[in-house]
């Protein structure tokens, strides 16, 4: 199935949640608002036609310029070997998107490190705690204006030029 | 050992003394020079270990400390003896000191009466297998000291599986020792290797098939017993660390490897007592001397086939689990002891004095099966590859 | 790195007056058997695991900030530190990345030499892969067995690149050097001697009565849930579906390459069990070296890197290309802002879902499994903290 008709099954279910334009790519990547992100996964997952079985990826974008924080998920089906790329834009201050950790379980580990890296909020994520970083890290790492701390327990994170010793 | 000790007595060397002194000081005189032996013994096989697993890896292995490495156990044994010896703060401090000991106790103990020649033996106790059987048990409180000591879960998880390992193939490992004894009559080790002769049709292992499965399955459990692979479960370094000896350092460790490798050595010269006969040799010489060495020579020889066996097996074969480990005894090797037992009885009661066509078709299919083993080694080593033909020598 | 802070309440019923208590036990970070610095939080009773809880992110080093800042040629030496375990596929993730956002098309020499340099490290890293998990297993002879092939195969990449562990041999356009003079010959050389090794390991290993009882129907991992945690690569495969991003999604020259996608069928126990992972890298070996002697027969002449500028900047846009790597097919996202610098650069790798999914496989199993499945499932833990 291509695009364009993912699109306009997408667009028949969910009306205008789903945005107007494709950007045709390798992954055709298509807008959603944030409010309506997981149910499409999962008419994208359950349709027969579409089978969506597996979230290839999730990421958050931090695009500061536009005060917005982009997260993309790919996704492909082993079945009929097709994919897509859904784009969600959400406000920089407080992005809040629900869920896919349901629909698909590798989400989880995913979400996780898109909430620890960039501060992205799940709605629904039962257990979304930091991953990578300590769990007393201060700020998202990931983001544009994140400013490394000064020390870590006690420990300097400057570290003197080796020309200057 | 008695008698000589008396002799000694009687020869007026101690005279004046008290007749306990004198005991007292011989036998301290005996255990010094046994200790000392097995400690050749541990570090020779260690060395032994290393080399042949090194062939077998194709890798060297240590050839750097004396001729080809040969003194390597030495070094070793000075640089473990020169570490800082860690007691975990944690740790049950007199329990944790005095593991190591019970255990190089319980693998001490058995060379008192193995024999390694006529004469050469330093108690023939009436009961020698029996006691063997129990003081290696010691090894077992050892392990499991040192693993509740500890106070490390590996090291817990460790003591317990050696325990269980250890206790479960008791079980079938001396039921393949009553299969002998059944056809000796006695426990005493110098009876029974008096009973077999120098030919290979009167060794044991092929005097008749139920003595074959015993020695077969005397060799497994005692294997699992010595914590050797394929049962090296309580040390099993990818799972547990290093298991009930994870915290262990210095020389108490050293003590704890002692006992794997010395205990490596006892399980060839049981099996070379009870199923290979033992120091008989072919009546070549009367020099009592001569005769001694060549005894010991043969004896020795014996046990380190055994033990090169072993080794073999740790370079080839995977680890089982623990649930397999207790299957493999009490479903199999157990059952197949007792019904062994059973066979080797009506055997007995059968053919009181042997049947000499089963010795000799049995060692024909012995020497079969070995032959066309060395063909298979022979014919690996010609396909290998040039440059994989490391020297042993290297 | 925060899964101390949190009890798993698991109840048990106990007869009255007997109280048992679960163990928690701390396997790694340094751990025999974790190579690298995994950590698993193991809620055991006894020798049974109720579950095991993946502990990631010391091997965090932040890679993907670190592309922000150095710029699309700078990060290729990078890319190497991604999976140092075969660091070639990563460069070519990347490469592909950078080259499908601005568009440039790499000279067919230069292509060829990528998937010579691929092969060999699959090769390579499958050899770690395969002796590793025989030696948690408790064999330690095919693990120095399989080191010692790998070791030549170092040397051949050395021949190549220089390096023998972070190559950097790929550069966005190509690569950074053509082959070197009787390279074909000692790499063929190597090919002869090397595939009838193959069989002896499975000779030696494989098919040993304890080494399948150990890896045979534990942990069976099914198609739909190898699919819904994202399994990718031989760990996929071992389930059953074959899908090769080579064969399925091809990318580079691969098409013009005739190879089978080995898939687990189950013939220890149940399909997708760690024998058959296992047993899926030991045949992709044989593919890698059939690929290998195509692609070093039919070297095509011409340059093998395209001409690209010096500050690389291609247009606003963004790329998710996926390579298959040792461990499965590899992620590579970027977005680009028209700058030389990438706006976010993002690295889905194999090893993260296998860790993922450990926590579901482990229920129930013994510790001594626990140590299978992590082998077999080929976790790296610098491609999972990235």
């Amino acid at each position: 199935m291509d695009a364009a008709e993912i699109h306009r099954r997408l667009r028949d279910k969910l009306g205008n949640s789903v945005l107007p334009e494709i950007k045709e790519n390798e992954w055709p990547v298509i807008g959603v608002l944030p409010a309506a992100i997981a149910e499409s996964c999962r008419l994208l997952r359950d349709d027969p036609e579409t089978a969506f079985d597996c979230l290839s990826n999730l990421t958050a974008v931090d695009r500061k310029t536009d005060d917005l924080i982009d997260v993309y998920y790919h996704l492909y089906s082993y079945g009929h070997r097709h994919k897509v790329n859904l784009k969600v834009s959400c406000p920089r201050l407080d992005p809040a998107l629900p869920t896919v950790s349901t629909i698909w379980p590798i989400g989880d580990w995913l979400e996780r490190e898109a909430f620890d890296l960039m501060g992205v909020n799940f709605i629904g994520h039962g257990d979304l705690r930091r991953l990578l970083m300590p769990e007393d890290w201060v700020g998202h790492p990931l983001r544009k204006d994140f400013v490394e701390p000064e020390e870590y327990h006690g420990i300097s994170t400057r570290r003197e030029s080796l020309l200057k010793l | 050992m008695r008698k000589f000790a008396d002799s000694l007595l009687n020869g007026g060397i101690f005279d004046g003394m008290p007749i306990e002194l004198g005991y007292v000081l011989v036998v301290a005189f005996f255990a010094f020079v046994l200790l000392n032996f097995i400690m050749l013994v541990a570090g020779v096989t260690s060395w032994l270990e290393r080399r042949v697993w090194g062939r077998i890896q194709s890798r060297i292995g240590p050839n750097r400390v004396g001729p080809q490495g040969t003194i390597q156990w030495l070094a070793d044994g000075l640089k473990n003896i020169m570490k800082e010896d860690i007691i975990p703060e944690e740790a049950d401090a007199p329990l944790f000191k005095i593991a190591p000991y019970l255990a190089m106790m319980g693998f001490f103990a058995t060379f008192a009466v193995i024999p390694f020649g006529d004469g050469l033996v330093v108690a023939d106790l009436d009961v020698g297998l029996l006691y063997i059987t129990a003081v290696t048990a010691l090894v077992v409180v050892g392990v499991l000291m040192a693993g509740w000591a500890s106070n490390n879960k590996w090291a817990l998880l460790g003591g317990i599986r050696s325990a269980a390992q250890i206790i479960s193939y008791e079980i079938p490992a001396g039921l393949g020792v009553i299969t002998v004894v059944l056809f000796t009559g006695s426990l005493s080790m110098q009876s029974i290797i008096r009973a077999q002769g120098w030919e290979p049709w009167n060794w044991f292992m092929f005097d008749n098939p139920f003595l074959f499965v015993a020695f077969f399955l005397f060799f497994v459990s005692a294997l699992a017993e010595g914590n050797r692979t394929p049962f090296d479960l309580p040390e099993a370094e990818s799972e547990l660390v290093a298991g009930a000896f994870t915290e262990y350092s210095g020389l108490r460790n050293l003590l704890f490897f002692l006992v794997e490798w010395g205990n490596l050595y006892v399980i060839g010269a049981l099996c070379a007592t009870m199923f290979l006969g033992g120091w008989q040799i072919p009546p070549v010489t009367e020099n009592p001397f001569l005769l001694g060495l060549l005894q010991f020579i043969t004896f020795f020889a014996k046990s380190y086939f055994i033990v090169f066996v072993a080794m073999w097996i740790r370079g080839t074969l995977p680890r089982v689990r623990v649930d397999q480990l207790m299957t493999l005894c009490w479903k199999y090797l157990t059952p197949i002891a007792f019904v062994n037992l059973l066979g080797a009885m009506i055997w007995f009661i059968v053919f009181p004095h042997g049947f000499l066509p089963m010795r000799i078709a049995m060692v024909l299919i012995g020497g079969g099966i070995f032959l066309y083993f060395l063909s298979r080694v022979m014919f690996h080593l010609r396909r290998a590859k040039p440059e994989m033909h490391l020297s042993p020598l290297a | 790195m925060s899964t101390t802070s949190i009890e798993i309440g698991l109840e048990r019923e106990t007869p009255a007056g007997l109280e048992t208590e679960e163990m928690t036990l701390n396997m790694g970070p340094q751990h025999p058997s974790t190579h690298g610095v995994l950590r698993f939080v193991v809620k055991a009773d006894g020798e049974i695991m109720r579950r095991a809880i993946p502990d990631i992110g010391y091997l965090h080093r932040s890679i993907e900030k670190i592309s922000e800042k150095v710029g699309y040629h700078g990060f290729m030496p990078y890319t190497d530190r991604v999976d140092y375990v075969s660091a070639m596929q990563c460069n070519q993730g990347w490469a592909i990345a950078c080259e499908s956002l601005a568009g440039i098309e790499v000279p067919r020499r230069g292509e060829y030499c990528r998937v010579i340099a691929c092969e060999f490290g699959r090769i390579a890293s499958h050899l770690i892969s395969v002796g590793a998990t025989a030696m948690d297993i408790g064999a330690f002879t095919p693990f120095t067995h399989a080191l010692r092939e790998r070791e030549k195969i170092n040397d051949i990449l050395e021949e190549l690149c220089g390096a023998r562990l972070t190559f950097n041999y790929m550069r966005i356009g190509g690569c950074a050097w053509d082959i070197p003079p009787g390279f074909i010959k000692r790499a063929t050389a190597f090919l002869d001697a090397f595939e009838p090794l193959i069989d002896e390991y499975n000779e030696l290993i494989s098919f040993n009565k304890i080494y399948t009882e150990r890896m045979g129907n534990v942990a069976p991992v099914s198609a739909e849930l190898a699919i819904a945690w994202n399994l990718v690569g031989p760990n996929l495969r071992g389930s059953g579906v074959k899908y090769d991003v080579r064969k399925d999604e091809p990318y580079s020259v691969y098409p013009e390459f005739d190879f089978d996608v080995p898939v687990g069928e189950g013939k220890m126990g149940e399909v997708g069990d760690c024998w058959d992972r296992y047993m899926v890298r030991m045949d992709e070996m044989k593919e890698s070296c059939k690929i290998l002697r195509q692609a070093l027969g039919g070297l095509p002449e011409g340059p093998v890197v395209a001409k690209v500028a010096r500050t690389f900047k291609p247009p606003v846009g963004e790329a998710y290309v996926r390579v298959e790597g040792s461990r499965g097919d590899m992620g590579w996202f970027v977005v680009s802002d028209g700058t030389a610098f990438p706006v976010r650069t993002h690295i889905r790798t194999g090893s993260y879902s296998a860790m993922a999914i450990v926590e579901v496989l482990s229920q129930g199993l013994m510790i001594a499994d626990l140590i299978a499945v992590i082998a077999s499932l080929d976790i790296v833990a610098p491609e999972v903290d990235r």
